[in-house]
């Protein structure tokens, strides 16, 4: 009798979930109509476009062509149908429920705002995934930090610094690999100071990567407005890694010209993301890894040693996120301007969180921010009736909605923000 | 043949203490020593230092007769030995294989994991040693009494002589406890060498082969196991007479304070932890929640304090509903709260004494009026709860983490006695002090008893929980399975509900009472 | 293991003799000791602001390629560089001793006062400079105090500035004593609002105040710009807004073109508010416990929650506050990128001041000054403005890691309270 009432309880709370969900699905659908269904005039079309425009390394495909009127009320009333579902029935996932509102809601807007007109569909997605570069690869950097409970938001610090080094030395040497080992080395390096004042000095974690923040911030405007900009030609002009299309896969429908036609940067952060997730989930290292995480006095016991993993750890986070700087100079514009980060590192650590410090879910999370921030840039040229400085607000909105939503799903590495102190 | 291990002069001081004073000790091979001593009296530091966790700062350890240097834990492995710590270094996120593996990893095809080889031979210690694991299952799903096993096996899978379990009972019921006498005599049998530590006199002459007593990071002596009593190990533990019982009057129940029914409440992983528990607490009597420690009584007396949210089920003090009440709600109906865990809950360790005094009525006239803190009024309160409650610290503006831990929980029980208070609730009250200390807050409790206070007492000592109480409930998995008055209840018997045999089936394998009380220590 | 309870001081230790005049001897070397470590991390910081200041000045290292041939040379050009430029930091921030010597002897010679005003303009727009600092940096201090980190002082010192602009430039014919009052409480609010956002979310639903911190920096960056922009730009080609009425100005002291005004002393009152209010009053305990233990608080029966909402909105006020002291009393209007760089300065100030009321205040002196010397060195010695945020990081380092310090200058450790504020991601 009593485990019914908690059944019944348990019921009631579960009841109340899906009607929450269920209302909101139901809300978006109406959304959907509300403001991108109403108002359209008849007849209209909107045409995307999936072969990149005078690429010739890929077979084209035709266009998608969607008459507007029509594929928003299909999509709404795709909303309205799992929404009621989710009323009467219930689905247990709540990452499909998520994924279908976010599509369909996405696609109408989509279609509404390129409506009597084309938009390049696949250079988006190329876009979003070149944008999410630098994110994923911040993600990346905290990902194995944190694994060994390291927490590190000098990220941005570190990636200014690297970004820096690696133009620099790129336009000395004309040489711009010689660049992007440089940005690794930076990034190395300053990773290795934070480790240092968090692991040997035991700064407050937080505290630490504020001031590595305020530190590469200071002294890479310093050096920009003193050298960089004086001496541009000398110093600060590399020019970027060209696109490489891969032979045979670049020819894949839409796939191809998404994935692989792009520059060294890009590659090394999807092959960063595999090894990563390989070697922390299969390996002696990420085994170790994961224990320093969880419950460092438990590794130490088994003579793992706690302080030589997160050192390690830190350092080579330093060198993906190193990547991930050299990728805003000599991965994109070839130049570097002061502050050019612009907070990606610390929306890398929000894309760290919503991936559950996984490398490919932090790949993931990394996609939707470089989604909406290729998005904004699109909305910008078809020159919507939204101000581009409420897109541009877009992804920040977002993390922190991902912030607040999901913290209450993912689990962090146990001892994650802890100095660990050997007697 | 010389010892497989001896120590020689091991001394370590920490800040302000002396944690051990050239202790000497040796074990032989295929034997088991235990060793014997209170809380504080420098067991576990100097095993840690034998485990390369501490370093020393004098002494000499022999293992085989040749000197040795352990500086690290791999050290330590290196050599043989191996340590079952007292909360066990298990990580609850992996499985038991990754565990037992993690330090001495196999490798396959280079870089690659081989647990396959690992599960492998786990079974294989188990099936000689009797420890039954499933090496696939991940920690956090295991009983406490697997989590032991496994923390064994990752012993035995580094191929360890020398095995150093630190008090291996503290957390198992008495069947469990025989369950592992059973493994630790295969194990002497099978030529390894054990160290167990514990304060728990029977469980000593139950096991070991010799005993060495510690005390205040001394050894007091070496016994043989076969000369020894309890009373003179208790004499040589404590080092002066003790008074092994609570005195007390008996008591005289008034009315119903605390009623507690079908309550049901989930921990932080957010199992279901209290199942269904269904119990009352008068007015003037001490009921004592026995139990193995993880059997809902943490959660249990969240529940009641405000501090976890109740699944269902009901909880009313002084007939009056708080299940959906928040913790400061409760408190204002005359409940005190003695934490488990005084340095999270009940204190905040960087506030001087002063404010911890008050840290549950600063709100309140006096010592609030409107917003303003009454500052004056605060200070000469504390001044005499300190003295009132005899907390030996040089003022009240120190911070309270300069304080020992036995004048920390002073500072605690002042501060909850000081209110005017209709019920107790007591979790582990006397956990790691000293036995002046002990005796002190035990008295203070019947003392609170006597006046007509209900008390709520949760304790893992068994022998606590019989000193003081009037009843008691025994906990097992969630659920209160009996309740028994405490004058004349037998421990064999409690330790079988404990255990979760059903009463009816406990009382054929042992009487619930026995003729002549047990003369028992506190402690 | 028994450790914690045998590290502290075994039972009846020699303590219990001890008078209670103890705790007050142990005192002053305490109180020595607080200022001591952050008195030469600012030392340090400064030390290493001169190397960089030398290695990156062309004429000392021409010297130095000569340096076998001309030791002397390379050192004096060495000392000349940072001569040159901490001394223009100097006369740019305090003025000229001298200059106002003779201002004093004119005044009383001939009462023409304008020679003195001239010559103590630098310290009286440091002062003006300060007062922002002293308001941003108690804004961080009350999150330190309740266990937040506030990366996001920017924001809200945006918002509040635009609030309180908007109400200023907006509202016509109303007396200076209902006007100012409404713009400063309209700034306040602006910040307080920003700031209780992330203080909500951190409560409610565990959401990092560092992360959500910044992520409203951010869109208070993108709103500003559209503001600015848009609704609130001013006729004209640059976004800015329209120049305030001058009922909401906070009045100055002095004739143009000092600016030092009222709101040094608003910041001020504000600093004794928050000292109040943090130790002397029951809310004040409550953030005070929270901060240093959550847990404890909320057995103690707080609402953690409220707390955290209550500090995060004080923290906000006070932060959109120094925004509006900055419109109110010296800009009178705000343009873009206005509110850069406050956010790290405050946290700065919060740290060096070691949350303490009284301590920010000192330490939004010595910022304040230095920031607002910065320019004459930038434009005396040509060394960039930014060299000011690599001292200031490097103090923020060592102020938070003691460590270093006593490493560096081999003074003994004494236990002081070191802030601890990561609890993880969302716990």
């Amino acid at each position: 009798m009593t485990t019914n009432l908690v059944q019944k309880n348990e019921k009631k709370t579960n009841l109340r979930n899906r009607l929450a969900a269920g209302i909101l699905l139901l809300v978006a659908g109406l959304a959907i109509i509300l403001l991108f269904g109403l108002n359209n005039k008849p007849g209209l079309y909107t045409t995307f476009r999936l072969t990149p425009q005078g690429d010739k390394n890929v077979i084209p495909i035709p266009d998608l062509v969607l008459p507007v009127q029509p594929a928003i009320y299909i999509l709404a009333i795709v909303a309205f149908f799992v929404g009621g579902w989710q009323l009467a029935r219930g689905i247990r996932s709540t990452g499909i429920l998520a994924g279908v509102v976010a599509f369909c809601f996405v696609a109408a807007f989509l279609i509404w705002a390129a409506r009597d007109n084309s938009m390049d569909l696949v250079g988006m997605m190329n876009t979003s995934l070149v944008r999410a570069t630098p994110i994923a690869l911040a993600a990346l950097c905290g990902v194995i930090s944190e694994r060994t409970a390291v927490i590190n938001i000098g990220i941005e610090g570190i990636m200014l610094v690297s970004a820096l080094a690696s133009v620099m030395v790129a336009t000395l040497m004309h040489n711009l690999y010689a660049g992007l080992i440089a940005g690794m080395l930076a990034g190395m390096i300053v990773a290795g100071l934070h480790a240092i004042l968090c692991i040997k000095f035991k700064v407050d974690q937080i505290i630490s990567g504020v001031a590595v923040n305020i530190v590469g911030t200071g002294a890479t405007s310093f050096i920009s407005n003193r050298y960089m900009q004086v001496h541009a030609e000398q110093l600060n002009n590399s020019g970027v890694f060209p696109n490489i299309p891969i032979p045979l896969l670049v020819k894949i429908p839409i796939l191809g010209p998404v994935i692989f036609e792009n520059n060294l940067i890009v590659y090394l952060m999807l092959i960063l993301v595999a090894v990563i997730f390989v070697l922390l989930f299969y390996t002696r290292w990420g085994l170790r890894t994961r224990a320093v995480g969880e419950h460092p006095k438990a590794a130490d016991t088994l003579g793992v040693n706690v302080y030589l993993t997160r050192y390690v750890n830190v350092i080579l986070g330093g060198l993906i996120a190193g990547v991930g700087g050299a990728y805003f100079t000599i991965g994109s514009v070839g130049r570097f301007d002061k502050l050019m980060t612009a907070g990606k590192g610390f929306i890398g650590l929000a894309a760290m969180i919503f991936g559950n410090w996984n490398p490919i879910g932090a790949l993931g999370s990394s996609l939707i921010f470089g989604f909406a921030d290729s998005l904004q840039v699109k909305m910008q040229i078809l020159k919507t009736p939204i101000p581009s400085e409420f897109l541009q607000m877009a992804p920040y909105i977002v993390t922190i909605i991902v912030m607040a939503g999901v913290v209450g799903g993912v689990h962090a590495p146990a001892a994650d923000g802890t100095a660990y102190e050997k007697q | 043949m010389p010892p497989v291990l001896e120590l020689r002069g091991i001394t370590k001081y920490f800040p302000g203490v002396l944690a051990n004073d050239a202790i000497d000790l040796s074990v032989e091979k295929g034997k088991i020593l235990a060793l014997l001593g209170e809380n504080g009296a420098g067991k576990t530091t100097l095993m840690n230092i034998l485990y390369g966790l501490y370093k020393p700062d004098k002494g000499q350890i022999f293992i085989n007769g040749e000197e040795v240097s352990i500086h690290d834990p791999s050290d330590a492995i290196a050599r043989g030995i191996g340590m079952v710590h007292q909360h066990f270094m298990l990580i609850p996120v992996m499985t038991a294989t990754e565990n037992v593996m993690l330090g001495v990893e196999p490798i396959r095809n280079g870089i690659f994991l081989d647990k396959a080889r690992v599960a492998k031979r786990i079974l294989e210690i188990s099936k000689q040693y009797d420890l039954e694991v499933d090496p696939q299952a991940y920690i956090g799903d295991l009983p406490v009494g697997a989590q032991q096993r496994v923390e064994i096996i990752k012993v035995l899978y580094r191929q360890a002589d020398i095995l150093i379990l630190d008090e291996p009972t503290a957390v198992l019921t008495p069947q469990e406890v025989e369950g592992l006498f059973k493994v630790l005599r295969s194990l002497v049998a099978n030529g390894k060498s054990v160290i167990f530590i514990t304060h728990k006199l029977k469980e000593v002459l139950a096991i070991a082969d010799t005993i060495t007593v510690l005390r205040s990071g001394r050894v007091v002596g070496t016994v043989n196991a076969k000369d020894a009593s309890q009373e003179k190990l208790a004499s040589m533990m404590v080092g002066r007479e003790v008074n092994l019982v609570v005195r007390k009057k008996p008591a005289s129940p008034g009315a119903v304070v605390l009623s507690v029914k079908d309550l049901y409440v989930r921990d932080e992983r957010k199992n279901l932890t209290v199942n269904g528990a269904s119990f009352d607490v008068r007015a003037g009597e001490v009921m004592g929640v026995a139990g193995v420690q993880g059997n809902g009584q943490t959660e249990l007396v969240y529940a009641l304090t405000g501090l976890a949210p109740v699944v269902s089920g009901g909880i009313s003090i002084m007939d009056k509903p708080v299940r959906h009440s928040s913790p400061r709600d409760i408190l204002e109906r005359g409940v005190a709260h003695i934490p488990e865990d005084r340095q999270r809950h009940g204190l905040i360790l960087p506030f001087p004494v002063r404010d911890n005094l008050v840290l549950c009525t600063y709100y309140q006239p006096p010592f609030a009026k409107g917003l303003a803190l009454q500052q004056k009024v605060i200070i000469e309160m504390a001044g005499k709860l300190v003295d009132q409650f005899d907390v030996r610290t040089p003022s009240v503006f120190v911070p309270v983490s300069t304080l020992s831990g036995g004048n920390q929980q002073k500072v605690i029980v002042a501060r909850e006695f000081s209110r005017p208070i209709k019920l107790l609730i007591a979790s582990q009250p006397t956990r790691g002090l000293d036995v002046g200390s002990i005796e002190y807050i035990h008295n203070r409790i019947i003392e609170k008893r006597d006046e007509g206070t209900a008390v709520l007492l949760v304790s893992p000592e068994l022998d606590e929980i019989i000193a003081l109480s009037d009843r008691i409930a025994v906990m097992y998995k969630g659920k209160i399975v009996d309740i028994l008055p405490a004058a004349k209840v037998k421990k064999t018997f409690l330790g079988l509900l404990m255990a979760g045999v059903k009463p009816s089936e406990a009382l054929q394998e042992a009487p619930a009472t026995t003729q002549e009380t047990e003369v028992e220590r506190v402690f | 293991m028994n450790a914690k309870a045998t590290q502290t001081n075994p039972e009846g230790s020699a303590q219990k003799e001890a008078p209670k005049s103890e705790g007050k001897r142990r005192q002053v070397p305490r109180f020595f000791q607080v200022l001591l470590v952050p008195a030469l991390a600012i030392l340090t910081g400064f030390i290493i602001g001169a190397i960089v200041i030398a290695v990156s000045n062309d004429a000392v290292i021409a010297a130095f390629q000569n340096f076998f041939h001309a030791p002397s040379a390379a050192l004096a050009a060495t000392w000349k560089a940072i001569a040159t430029a901490y001394g223009a930091l100097f006369s740019g921030s305090i003025g000229s001793f001298t200059e106002i010597y003779h201002g004093i002897q004119s005044y009383y010679a001939t009462g023409d006062g304008k020679p003195f005003l001239l010559a103590i303009y630098p310290f009286t727009e440091s002062l003006a400079t300060v007062t922002p600092y002293i308001l941003a940096g108690l804004a961080v201090a009350v999150g330190f105090k309740c266990g937040l980190f506030n990366i996001g002082a920017e924001g809200q010192f945006g918002i509040g500035a635009l609030c309180s602009a908007f109400v200023g430039y907006s509202i016509h014919g109303l007396p200076w004593f209902i006007h100012l009052p409404l713009a400063l409480l309209a700034g306040a609010a602006g910040g307080a609002i920003w700031g209780a956002i992330p203080g909500f979310l951190k409560g409610l639903t565990g959401a990092h105040e560092v992360v959500t911190t910044i992520m409203m920096n951010y869109i208070s960056f993108r709103l500003s710009d559209w503001l600015l922009n848009g609704p609130m730009k001013a006729t004209g080609y640059r976004p800015l807004t329209p120049v305030i009425e001058k009922s909401a100005m906070l009045p100055r002291f002095f004739p143009d073109p000092q600016r030092f005004n009222w709101g040094f002393i608003l910041a001020l009152a504000m600093a004794v508010f928050v000292y109040w209010f943090l130790f002397k009053t029951t809310i004040g305990f409550e953030i005070r416990s929270v901060g240093a233990n959550p847990d404890g608080a909320r057995y103690a029966g707080m609402n953690i929650v409220r707390n955290f909402v209550i500090a995060m909105t004080l923290s906000g006020a006070l932060a959109g506050l120094a925004g509006t002291s900055q419109v109110l009393g010296i800009d009178h209007w705000v343009g873009q990128g206005f509110s850069a760089g406050y956010g790290f300065d405050s946290i700065a100030i919060a740290l060096l001041g070691q949350s303490h009321p009284l301590g920010v205040v000192l330490a939004a002196f010595l910022w304040g000054t230095l920031r607002s010397g910065a320019t004459r060195m930038q434009s005396l010695a040509g060394v960039p403005l930014e060299i000011i945020s690599i001292i200031q990081g490097l103090v923020i380092v060592f102020v938070a890691a003691p460590a270093i310090i006593r490493w560096i200058y081999r003074i003994r450790a004494i236990s002081t309270q070191t802030i601890v504020l990561t609890r993880g991601w969302g716990k």
